[in-house]
């Protein structure tokens, strides 16, 4: 009786699950259940989880359009007349209070003030200042939250990326979007919960790497799947020469009959998983070159996102296969634009990586609110830190560039739960310090999670002893922020 | 998937369904790991096995060791602090031995009162009845505490009587088979002849056995082929190269700097050495000790100043601006971290910032230990990626005389010289201060070297107050953990599964040993024999328990899914190096060469392109050529920053810190990589070639490729369907040739003269099902 339970059970749940998976988000909960223990062989030090999501989601995927490089809030969202005023004095060591320099610039004489060379202006209902380099954005002022007191502890690009991607400066953690994906699951039965896009600007850049997306210690079925700008947009997505779809199939039928011969003889469970797996694969090989294929997308969709849009590879390419994706259910999507670190030729680059990111970002925003998508989508838009507001090297009256500064800089949120309208937090005169509600790193992530309905205190797994969360020890969700 | 995960499922599916028979399995699983645990006396409660992990993982973090952080002034890790009166009311006590009704322990476990109850409500921790009652049942019984199993010495037991005297082949076999007839199971018979070589094959050379090898075992009918087979496994030098590519992942080991920019660095010398270190059976206190404090020995020579590149694999930056001294340390922390888990199994890293949570490690502890790894010449930033130093100082240089004299396992392929990073003390030595919240420019008081005394009080005088101390400290016959550690580290890698599951971490959050007993046998064993790894492989793989096969019976699944008594073998899948082995060896396209510079593979183009800053060498793959495509895994080209997407997917390492336990997972994206890489195909496609050429049949034919992959003969309605598939393939090819020849264009090796091109494509065809049957992957 006992036996023939068991070997049932198997079967039942197995087809169960898969059943639930295709129902999509009905079954969310009930997928994040299982989908940990899935795909694992001799569970680990796994948690359990328990009840996901905590509570009702206002956000059900997130688009992450990350600014790499870190682009700077004084030409773009956190206008600061002062440092026009000031411009070529001294920071004050009154509002500097100690902070610590880059190598960069702790050996320069002087902090000379400079301000933007761009002109501001306000905008929509909510009177929101952007700079003249951002004319779309501009136009979505009243959909987007701007979060102007971004703060976080590095001062290098290496660690404060995988601050803002993993919640530790240091160290293999998962990123954000594993987290989700452990979490919440798919919706999707043939796409990946978290795909990762990449694209290059024009202006001074610094590298991505693939920790930023790695699984670290959950499973490596959450990591993030990187869709390349090539034919093959997943990795060994593409059958071989020679060997079409039909064979493929024939193979995997073959393969199929044979690995149950095999199940036949030694009953592991592990062999039928694989013939699952495999099924799995076969149907991705069509849904991905399906879903990517942008030149079947309208012609007034092309014209809102701009005909680099058709260009794979560009970022703009990159946000109308994100919002494909995201509408296909994946969880997470996560957009990489590198080329923001303008330590010098502020003048020369902002105004080409802006150009290359603002009618894309906003048609994203745009097209996700005509579909009725934005409410449950959360786009993220922004840097792993800000820049300083006195000028790194030599300051002219032509050009000027900037260092890093954790201390406080502008990201924005749309959608997904996230007040429209907003400007939130503030920053003094300088553009140095914050003087009205902070938001760190880790309250950026809790918030976040919180969104997505998931308490950033009880997502946890247990690793080596201890029950890791992607806020560590910290965060606090920002209630000012949620709609 | 195991039980757990079913009666997770099944909870959630069909509570109307055969509930009786669900909750039978619930409990029978929910209490599994204890009951298969539990090797003594059925009715007394034991603090080790029982109580300590509930304590630990649900109330030490608050009422543990970390003082800073304790809550009402009580701290429940140790017997004194647990009978100790309360602080908020003297009258009162947690513990009460002998009467839980008046431990407060116990009031606030079944407390209605959430203000009262713990843990409390806001911490998301529970304790659930079952729990409860085994506290309740522990303190009735007299609260004993015991120290923590694995802080004391091992302790030598008799080998266990069984009743089946017959069947242990040696003492491991004891062990394990009294546990299995204490709980009425019985063991596997032995696995048949093909599949006991397939396994040992692999587990010992990470390669599948040669036609030559499986006829002549098969046919070797004595008593002792099987012995002979395992010595001469144990011979070859890819031996070497199977341990140290597990030893990399200890290591760390990549051939980029990681972080931003990402430099090229020459560390692979250094690899070199660990293979000729296994090779030449270096015992393993020899082996550690050099590698850890080579360039301390008196007169220290190239080789042990080279093995010290253990202690220089942790990433280093390379990016402009960063602040020198906030590198430097995160270094000497790796190292600090990397010595904790490498060798210990401890979560050092969690005393960094404050004392640990569980562990008897205070944060005083930690820059003890840290302070033997800070003494270092060296800088957080030698210079950016404009400078490409492949090895910061301090370093050496390894010249062709130094190959050709002293350093002759290294394959150096020019005459250039080779900078490799060593480890070396500065002549004066720099302070070591407690860092506050772990913060590098927030020192606070200064400390000297030392380590945790719970594990061993370590006495300067005696062993030295530097690395080498360190060294002598960790190889000390009274150390609990070095032996254990290893011991149970090589266990996981041969029989699927630590002895200890939790093989990075023996502390009070890891799972105790499922055959405590054994281990302790195992490692003072292993170290009454001279640390010798060879010996103790071979006392794995010959014991009977190891031999068993892995066909899993309803009735074992079921009362024990994870496998944790061994009554059968583990099938296991295997690792990303070791399946890219199996299809370049079976299809004779494996270069054998040992050592030497990495390599660059076939790679998905565009990858490393897409990532990079455009600095540096290594901003574009440049993809090598001939031989360097048909090395072994592990001179395949590690950069951390983008390490190869193949073997990531098939859970390997990225470098990124030491690891000491690989995932393995079953993914979508695996089905991908075997189906479409060009490794596999290419290797498929040589293969159908080689046998095209052969004068035989093509049933002859298949049954070689399935020999040479899988290492057994095909059953006949396998073979049937494989020839069936072939004729079908065959014929499709026939129709369209130029397919056929699209399809055998795959890869650089060169093509052979084809004179029928659909035939060799529908065996390529086969070929490839063959090496993406579940059983090739797996350790069976």
């Amino acid at each position: 009786m006992e036996n023939e339970f068991i070997k049932q059970r198997f079967h039942v749940t197995r087809r169960h699950f898969l059943g639930k998976m295709s129902l999509g988000l009905g079954s969310v909960a009930l997928g994040s259940l299982l989908i940990p223990d899935l795909f694992k062989s001799g569970a680990d030090e796994g948690a359990m989880l328990a009840g996901l999501p905590h509570f009702a989601p206002k956000a059900k995927r997130i688009i992450y359009l990350f600014q790499n490089g870190a682009p700077s809030q004084l030409e773009s969202f956190d206008y600061k007349p002062l440092l026009n005023k000031m411009a070529g004095q001294d920071l004050p060591a009154s509002i500097r209070m100690g902070q610590r320099l880059t190598g960069m610039t702790s050996g320069q004489a002087s902090f000379p003030l400079v301000g933007s060379h761009f002109s501001f202006k306000q905008y929509g209902q909510s009177g929101a200042w952007v700079s003249e380099i951002f004319p779309n954005m501009a136009k979505i002022v009243d959909d987007v939250c701007f979060i102007k007191t971004m703060h976080t502890e590095a001062i290098n690009h290496d660690p404060a990326l995988t601050f803002m991607q993993s919640g530790a400066q240091q160290g293999n953690r998962p990123s954000m979007g594993a987290w989700l994906s452990y979490g919440l699951g798919s919706e999707n039965k043939n796409l990946p919960a978290f795909c990762v896009l990449l694209s290059r600007g024009r202006g001074n850049g610094q590298g991505v790497y693939s920790k930023l997306w790695t699984n670290g210690f959950l499973d490596s079925i959450h990591q993030g799947v990187q869709f390349s700008s090539s034919e093959e947009r997943v990795l060994y997505l593409k059958d071989p020469q020679g060997r079409d779809r039909n064979g493929t199939r024939k193979m995997l039928d073959n393969l199929a009959e044979l690995n149950a011969m095999n199940y036949q003889e030694f009953g592991d469970p592990e062999t039928q998983t694989r013939i699952q797996q495999y099924e799995m694969a076969y149907r991705m090989q069509t849904a991905v070159p399906e879903l990517s294929d942008l030149t079947q997308e309208p012609d007034h969709i092309i014209k809102m996102y701009g005909a680099d849009c058709l260009v794979p590879g560009t970022y703009a390419s990159n946000c109308l296969l994100a919002r494909k994706l995201s509408e296909s259910g994946v969880r997470f999507v996560q957009l990489y634009h590198q080329g923001w670190d303008q330590h010098g030729n502020m003048v020369g680059e902002m105004p080409l990586q802006a150009e290359d990111v603002d009618r894309s970002t906003a048609a994203l925003v745009m097209d996700l609110k005509q579909r009725g998508l934005l409410d449950e989508t959360l786009v993220i838009w922004g840097g792993e830190f800000g820049r300083t507001n006195y000028c790194q090297g030599k300051l002219s009256k032509e050009n000027y560039g900037r260092d890093h500064h954790p201390r406080a800089y502008t990201i924005w949120m749309a959608g997904g739960g996230v007040k429209p309208g907003l400007v939130y937090g503030e920053t003094d005169e300088f553009g140095y310090n914050i003087v009205r509600d902070p938001v760190h790193v880790n309250d950026f992530h809790a918030t976040v999670l919180h969104l997505m309905g998931l308490n950033h205190e009880q997502l946890t797994y247990k690793h080596l002893g201890r029950r890791y969360r992607l806020t560590d020890v910290a965060g606090k969700v920002v209630s000012g922020i949620l709609a | 998937m195991n039980l757990e995960l079913h009666c997770k499922a099944m909870k959630n599916f069909s509570f109307s369904t055969a509930t009786m028979t669900l909750i039978a399995i619930v409990m029978l699983t929910s209490s599994c790991r204890e009951k298969l645990s539990a090797s003594r006396s059925k009715d007394s409660v034991d603090y080790n096995l029982h109580i300590r992990p509930i304590l630990s993982d649900r109330c030490f973090k608050c009422h543990g060791p970390d003082a800073n952080q304790r809550k009402a002034h009580l701290r429940l890790d140790t017997q004194e602090g647990a009978l100790a009166a309360l602080k908020d009311d003297p009258e009162g006590h947690a513990i009460v031995p002998g009467d839980p009704e008046h431990s407060e322990v116990y009031l606030r476990l079944i407390s209605t009162d959430t203000a009262e109850l713990m843990p409390p409500v806001k911490s998301n921790l529970k304790i659930n009845e079952q729990e409860i009652a085994l506290i309740k049942k522990w303190i009735a019984q007299g609260a004993k505490y015991k120290p923590h199993w694995a802080f004391i010495p091992p302790h030598k037991t008799a080998v266990p009587e069984v009743d089946d005297a017959e069947w242990p082949k040696n003492e491991i076999d004891n062990f394990i088979l009294a546990r299995l007839e204490s709980n009425g199971i019985e063991p596997n018979e032995t696995a048949d002849p093909a599949r006991l070589l397939k396994r040992v094959s692999f587990d010992i050379t990470g390669l599948p056995p040669t036609l030559a090898m499986q006829d002549k075992f098969l046919e070797d009918n004595s008593p002792e082929a099987y012995a002979k087979v395992v010595d001469e496994l144990l011979a070859q030098p890819q031996y070497g190269e199977k341990m140290a590519a597990y030893w990399m992942d200890v290591a760390r080991y990549a051939d980029s700097h990681g972080y931003q920019d990402d430099g090229l660095r020459t560390m692979w010398p250094w690899r070199d050495w660990v293979i000729h270190a296994f090779n030449a059976n270096y015992p393993y206190d020899q082996f550690i000790t050099w590698q850890l404090a080579g360039d301390l020995l008196p007169n220290p020579t190239k080789e042990q100043l080279l093995a010290t590149g253990f202690n220089r694999n942790h990433k280093i930056t390379q990016e402009g601006g960063v602040i020198d001294e906030e590198y430097r340390i995160e270094y000497v922390t790796d190292r600090t971290n990397t010595f904790g888990k490498a060798f210990l199994a401890l979560t050092f890293e969690c005393a960094k910032c404050h004392d640990h949570k569980y562990d008897p490690i205070l944060q005083k502890d930690y820059y003890s230990t840290f302070s033997f790894f800070n003494q270092v010449p060296e800088k957080g930033l030698v210079g950016d990626i404009t400078l490409a130093s492949l090895a910061d100082p301090p370093n050496m240089k390894i010249t062709t005389a130094d190959v050709e004299k002293i350093l002759t396992f290294i394959n150096k392929k020019d005459t250039a010289t080779v900078p490799v990073m060593i480890m070396a003390d500065k002549s004066d030595k720099r302070p070591t201060y407690l860092l506050k919240r772990g913060v590098y420019d927030a020192p606070g008081d200064r400390v000297y070297v030392g380590l945790p005394k719970a594990i061993l009080p370590f006495d300067s005088v005696r062993y030295g107050n530097n690395r080498l101390g360190l060294a002598h400290w960790l190889t000390d016959k009274n150390n609990p953990l070095t032996a254990r550690v290893f011991v149970n580290r090589m266990w996981q890698e041969f029989f699927g599964r630590g002895l200890v599951k939790t093989s990075g971490d023996f502390g009070m959050q890891g799972e105790m040993p499922s055959h405590p007993e054994l281990l302790d046998w195992l490692a003072l064993d292993f170290m009454d024999h001279g640390w010798d790894i060879k010996r103790l492989i071979k006392q794995f793989v010959t014991s009977a328990t190891y031999k068993q096969s892995s066909v899993v019976s309803e009735k074992k699944l079921a009362v024990d899914p994870e496998n944790i008594l061994l009554a059968r073998s583990s099938r296991v899948k295997m690792s990303a190096e070791v399946i890219r082995d199996l299809a370049l060896a079976s299809s004779g396209l494996l270069v054998k060469e040992i050592g030497g510079p990495s390599v660059k593979p076939y790679q998905p183009k565009g990858i490393w392109e897409s990532s990079t800053s455009g600095r540096g060498v290594l901003a574009r793959y440049v993809q090598d050529h001939g031989d360097k495509l048909y090395r072994r895994g592990l001179y395949c080209f590690i950069k951390r920053t983008v390490p190869p997407p193949s073997m990531l997917v098939m859970d390997g390492s990225n470098r990124d810190q030491c690891e000491v336990k690989r995932m393995r997972t079953n993914t979508p994206l695996q089905a991908l990589v075997l189906l479409n890489d060009p490794v596999v195909l290419e290797s498929s496609r040589v293969f159908a070639e080689r046998l095209a050429q052969k004068n035989s049949t093509i049933e002859e034919k298949t049954i070689e490729a399935f020999r040479s992959i899988v290492a057994r003969a095909p059953k006949p309605e396998e073979l049937k369907v494989l020839l069936t598939y072939y004729e079908e393939e065959k014929k499709g090819f026939d129709q369209s040739p130029e397919k056929a020849r699209e399809f055998i264009a795959v890869g650089e090796y060169p093509q052979t003269e084809i004179k029928d091109v659909a035939s060799v494509a529908a065996l390529m065809q086969v070929v490839h099902t063959i090496f993406n049957l579940e059983e090739s992957i797996t350790k069976v």
